[in-house]
């Protein structure tokens, strides 16, 4: 089963943090991917750049628009993803657990929609 | 076979379903992997039961006939959907060869225990929203019906069925695994199912008006789901919370008139009081505490029975219970648990100060909606002889309060102290 967890924290406090603070989480982001590589959960994963560079893109009435910034304003923005590999949704919680970012931030996790290939 | 033995043998379907149906859909749970399908082949497996006992006698094992029947009527249920769709064929082939001992072998075994232990952890997984927690453990543990369950939570009945089917459908589409919890996640897992437990109990316990009697299954309902839990996995903090419903659940007869009016523990009638519940809730808080791995729950038995064991209000042994709520404060601190220990020490130490202590928690901001902190300060208000102050609080309280029984005795209080 594939779950993708999404990293939602407030990206206004990496600016602010402490150079050797940030670069300590970083390793740890670092060694947890490693982690699940070698546990073969890793499937991908990427940090995204701040909201700021965000765009929305809707198309109404067949005429496309796209706005400034990101689809909704919340306290915590989507910071990165990873997509794993779990048996169950108990097991997807345990790696999720171990994102750095769960610690001062959330992870949400999505089972990944299976389409049935035979048709 | 002749009509009597057929008819009492119809009666004995009826008592075996009572008595073990909720335990057949647990293994049916795990051996087919889907509560819906599960639940349907208990259906037909016990409407087999309904048809083939009187005619072939009672099987010597009912529970393994009525498992590997479930698993027989799946398998035609998947056939007969295989028409439509692929996936089923595969199921039902699947389900064919793990052949019938294997699922007779699975009914005999102790994974009977396990598997209402699964059904029980997974029902009140805590990705499962508390709502959803609650009305699928009523549902599939306790095997109250949709409309039951509804009618004692006040909530609409295609509400509460929505409710459980969008449960089922995470569960399924989520993959919430049909699984005892590691070592590990059982602390975190078992305060999810105590909690679940505990809010069964309350609703039944706390409302005492209109559907008095629905409610009180309710409470009835958790005990049985507590003893339960205790019989399968004895851990300290399930024992601690089954005392603290049994001792609850011992002074119902008190709490309230026979017109429904609220007795408060002060003025109960102590001799209605279900002397044989205490001692056994009394035992059972012996039994956790004597673990030395008791949490809350067990604390909060503790002092119920302290209030259990005194003969009269005036004679309870309040430095006690405040010692108790000193332990639960460190334990599990909250500003509820505070307000209690806020009552204890007014108890214990007069009136004044445990209105310093209720006014410094309202001070940061805590509890000011909450209608028993403001009932707890006006009956302190009111033991001073600070009436303006009693009745300012009992009208705030009245303002908050939802409860019709509670309601009832605020309007009696402040009526008593404008002397009307």
């Amino acid at each position: 089963m594939k779950y993708l967890c999404l990293i939602y924290d407030d990206e206004t406090m990496w600016p602010s943090m402490p150079r050797e603070q940030a670069d300590a989480i970083m390793g740890e982001y670092y060694n947890f991917t490693n982690d699940i590589q070698k546990s073969g959960h890793y499937l991908g994963g990427n940090a995204l750049q701040p909201t700021q560079t965000a765009t929305t893109v809707r198309v109404r009435n067949g005429k496309l628009s796209s706005t400034d910034g990101p689809f909704a304003e919340t306290k915590e923005q989507l910071g990165g993803y990873y997509l794993i590999e779990a048996t169950d949704l108990n097991e997807a919680i345990q790696v999720a657990g171990r994102i750095p970012s769960a610690r001062f931030g959330s992870i949400e996790i999505r089972p990944i929609q299976e389409f049935d290939q035979a048709q | 076979m002749d009509d009597a033995t057929a008819t009492s043998l119809r009666e004995r379907v009826g008592e075996i379903y009572r008595s073990d149906s909720r335990s057949v859909l647990a293994t049916l749970i795990r051996l087919l992997g889907d509560f819906d399908l599960a639940e349907e082949a208990l259906h037909d497996a016990f409407a087999a039961a309904v048809e083939k006992w009187p005619e072939d006698g009672l099987p010597a094992n009912p529970r393994a006939w009525l498992v590997s029947a479930g698993r027989f009527k799946a398998i035609d249920r998947l056939r007969r959907r295989a028409r439509f769709d692929a996936a089923s064929t595969a199921l039902a082939q699947r389900f064919e060869e793990l052949g019938s001992s294997a699922f007779e072998a699975d009914a005999e075994n102790d994974d009977v225990a396990d598997d209402r232990l699964r059904l029980i952890f997974t029902c009140c997984h805590p990705a499962l929203s508390p709502d959803a927690r609650v009305a699928l453990t009523l549902r599939e543990v306790c095997g109250l019906t949709t409309e039951e369950i509804a009618h004692a939570f006040l909530t609409p009945a295609p509400t509460l069925a929505q409710r459980i089917v969008r449960a089922k459908g995470k569960i399924r589409d989520a993959k919430i695994p049909y699984e005892i919890p590691s070592h590990a996640d059982l602390p975190e897992r078992l305060e999810s199912v105590l909690h679940v437990v505990y809010l069964v109990f309350n609703e039944g316990y706390s409302a005492s008006s209109g559907d008095s009697l629905t409610r009180a299954d309710l409470s009835g309902e958790a005990i049985r789901l507590g003893r339960l839990l205790v019989d399968l996995l004895p851990e300290p903090e399930a024992i601690g919370l089954l005392a603290l419903m049994i001792l609850h659940d011992a002074r119902r007869a008190a709490r309230s008139s026979p017109s429904g009016e609220l007795i408060l523990l002060e003025d109960q009638d102590r001799s209605l009081w279900d002397r044989e519940r205490i001692a056994e809730g009394c035992a059972l808080v012996e039994r956790a505490l004597g673990s030395h791995r008791f949490g809350p729950y067990t604390l909060q038995g503790a002092i119920a029975a302290v209030h259990a064991e005194a003969p009269t209000a005036a004679a309870t042994d309040w430095p006690q219970i405040v010692g108790l709520y000193d332990v639960l404060m460190r334990a599990d601190p909250s500003p509820v648990v505070e307000l209690n220990r806020a009552a204890a020490i007014a108890m214990r130490d007069g009136p004044e100060a445990g209105l310093d202590l209720i006014d410094a928690i309202l001070a940061r901001g805590e509890l000011t909606t909450y209608h028993l902190a403001h009932g707890a300060r006006a009956d302190l208000c009111r033991r001073l002889g600070r009436k303006t102050d009693a009745i300012t609080a009992y009208e705030r309280a009245l303002e908050l309060a939802a409860q019709e029984p509670e309601r009832r005795f605020l309007e009696r209080r402040l009526r008593e102290l404008k002397g009307e």
